[in-house]
């Protein structure tokens, strides 16, 4: 059986609500584990102080803010070239999770920076970079929701994405490029060479990961399935019309 | 050279609203279709000049040879005559703009405006713009709206004279051109039996 | 393609086409600038660059969805999209009309606004050569936000939420290239990555743009 089955609408849905449930319970398996873990059972670093555990929520929603925006990239893709429509709707449903993700990421941030930096906000690179990324989101969702026809957006929508993605990447290195920056590098993929994160972190920080990449799947399988309901009522309407 | 449409079917927002649609227009022939508000008379010439895609069945036409009129005459207020007629020329890369408003009836009015030109007047220079594509097809949607007895019957003429030269005429309308050679075609029969929605194909997983 | 080009400039010059209108805001914003912040030249030798080009791209912004929605309005669109031209040709020339009728202007205006924000000297040259190579840039990428919202009514505020984040490294580079010509410090580096940019954006973005509004038409 080849996986473009599971793009047939009626299948997805078959699937998809069998999967979720499973998905919602490890999702909160993991979410709890991880982030009591993280907040209550890790030491304070020598340096921040108990600032430092908004790290598990940090740094999770900040790759999950990314992460989501590449998922709808290769969702676009595949509407794009297999006209498939579940997957034009996944990344409808994916861009609000992106949004919050990154605006959480963002707020943890400056939660974070301000006892640290000393300030709520700095024109730091990565800061910046999540700002535009967030604007790319809010961009993205005002054109769904402008186009009335769900084909012509969904086309739209997915032009725009692709490009998008271009731009993005472009605005990360001119960013870059425009102020060095007080954020300190990523150190997760550290482990290993010189000044790694402590595993005392590294554990938790690897269920918290896990708990929000769940935590993704879930709500976009939840909102693809809200989207293919809305869309089947659309038809449905279409129809009697027509009828 | 002829215009030759098989078992099209096309859909308008998602929806096919005609299927089964056959028929073929030789050099010199001219088909009316007709059909009830909303049949899809637009949606089929908009899918007959590459606007938008068929659902099913295929057209087959020489490249390039088809040119399509409709309600919007895209015309530019702040041109005059003439040089909306220049623009849709110099881009077809044909000549004929003298001649093409002498047809309709235009020279009188060619340093004028198209701000400045009535209804009927506008509609007639968009019909002009038809001379020069040097297409030879010719798909017309409602080409006579506002348009007064004598300049219908002037259209016509011009018809007429494309389909003489070798031309191919497909319209929709519901006013008697007096184009008595013509065939004609209801599109009633074709409308989409179970109205099944397609959106480019999978939509009926939807429902 | 040239009556196309030809078209459009003449519709811009002609009454109500607009031109100057962008000329004019660009204008507003040098001199708002200093009412806002206060006179001293040192302060706003210092943020010149910045407003420059924060000025000519809103002013580019500003005529953005006249590049397609009024020929997709009259019909035009449709039209040109079943004559001989290619729709990707047609988005270039587009574009470079808009260039030509805002980009350009504002490039050759923008020295003169620079008096009125006391740019430091060794930045007109760059200013005025930053422009020349970033405008074009965000006339292309305009003319594809405009093709992607042709066809909603009301788009211009869309229109601005989707170009603006896509300006982020033209404008990064181009206030780049005149900040550190204006202090003498080199400044060949942002430019070609500006250019680099300009010439990106022109080879691939018309065919993104076509795209869209053959989605836009159908």
């Amino acid at each position: 059986m080849s996986v473009w089955e599971y793009a047939n609408p009626k299948r997805f849905m078959q699937v998809s609500a069998r999967v979720l449930p499973v998905v919602v319970g490890l999702t909160v398996v993991s979410l709890v584990t991880g982030l009591i873990w993280g907040f209550f059972f890790t030491p304070d670093d020598f340096r921040q102080g108990s600032t430092v555990k908004i790290i598990f929520l940090h740094v999770p929603t900040a790759m999950m803010a990314i992460n989501a925006w590449v998922m709808m990239l290769v969702a676009s893709l595949i509407w794009l070239i297999r006209r498939h429509h579940v997957s034009a709707l996944a990344a409808k449903a994916a861009a609000p999770v992106g949004l919050t993700f990154t605006l959480i990421a963002l707020v943890t941030g400056a939660l974070w920076g301000q006892p640290m930096w000393g300030t709520w906000w700095a024109w730091d690179p990565r800061l910046t970079a999540f700002l535009i990324l967030a604007l790319f989101y809010l961009g993205y969702i005002a054109l769904w929701q402008a186009v009335d026809d769900p084909d012509t957006a969904a086309d739209l929508t997915a032009v725009l994405c692709m490009v998008g993605s271009v731009f993005a990447v472009l605005s990360r290195y001119a960013v870059k490029f425009w102020n060095q920056g007080l954020h300190q590098d990523s150190t997760i993929l550290k482990v290993g060479e010189k000044d790694p994160i402590d595993v005392a972190y590294y554990v938790p920080l690897v269920v918290c990961i896990l708990g929000f990449v769940l935590l993704f799947v879930a709500l976009v399988l939840m909102r693809t399935r809200t989207e293919i309901r809305a869309r089947r009522l659309s038809a449905l309407l279409a129809q009697e019309r027509l009828a | 050279m002829d215009l030759v449409v098989d078992n099209l079917a096309v859909a308008r927002g998602g929806l096919t609203v005609l299927e089964g649609v056959s028929f073929s227009v030789e050099p010199g022939q001219a088909l009316i279709l007709r059909g009830p508000n909303g049949v899809g008379k637009t949606t089929l010439l908009r899918t007959l000049a590459g606007l938008q895609p068929a659902v099913a069945g295929s057209i087959s036409a020489p490249p390039e040879s088809l040119t399509y009129a409709a309600h919007a005459d895209g015309l530019k207020a702040v041109l005059t005559v003439e040089e909306n007629l220049q623009f849709w020329a110099a881009i077809h890369g044909v000549g004929g703009v003298t001649d093409a408003m002498a047809q309709m009836n235009l020279t009188d009015l060619r340093a004028r405006r198209a701000a400045n030109l009535s209804a009927g007047q506008k509609r007639r220079l968009g019909l002009a713009r038809l001379l020069v594509t040097g297409r030879a097809i010719w798909v017309l949607d409602e080409p006579t709206v506002s348009l007064d007895t004598a300049s219908v019957a002037l259209f016509a003429g011009v018809v007429r004279a494309h389909l003489g030269a070798g031309g191919m005429v497909l319209i929709a309308t519901h006013i008697d051109l007096g184009l008595t050679e013509a065939a004609v075609l209801d599109l009633g029969p074709f409308k989409a039996k179970a109205p099944v929605a397609t959106g480019g194909g999978f939509d009926e997983a939807f429902t | 393609m040239n009556a196309l080009l030809i078209r459009d400039l003449r519709l811009a010059f002609r009454a109500g086409g607009g031109f100057g209108l962008g000329l004019a805001f660009f204008l507003l914003v040098a001199v708002l600038v200093p009412l806002g912040v206060g006179p001293e030249p040192a302060t706003l030798a210092k943020i010149a660059p910045g407003i420059l080009w924060v000025g000519a791209l809103l002013a580019c912004l500003l005529s953005l969805d006249r590049i397609f929605a009024l020929d997709f309005e009259d019909g035009s669109l449709d039209l040109l999209a079943t004559s001989p031209i290619p729709l990707e040709g047609v988005v270039a020339v587009k574009a470079l009309a808009h260039w030509l009728v805002t980009g350009l202007p504002l490039t050759l205006c923008a020295p003169m606004l620079g008096v009125l924000l006391n740019l430091p000297g060794p930045g007109y040259l760059w200013l005025v050569v930053s422009l020349a190579a970033g405008t074009p840039a965000l006339s292309v990428i305009g003319a594809f936000g405009a093709a992607l919202t042709v066809g909603i009514k009301r788009g211009g505020l869309l229109l601005s939420l989707l170009v603006l984040p896509l300006y982020v490294p033209t404008l990064i580079f181009g206030a780049e290239v005149v900040k550190r010509g204006a202090t003498g410090a080199e400044a060949l580096v942002p430019l070609l990555l500006l250019a680099g940019i300009t010439a990106g954006a022109v080879a691939l973005l018309p065919f993104a743009a076509a795209a869209a509004l053959r989605v836009n038409l159908r």
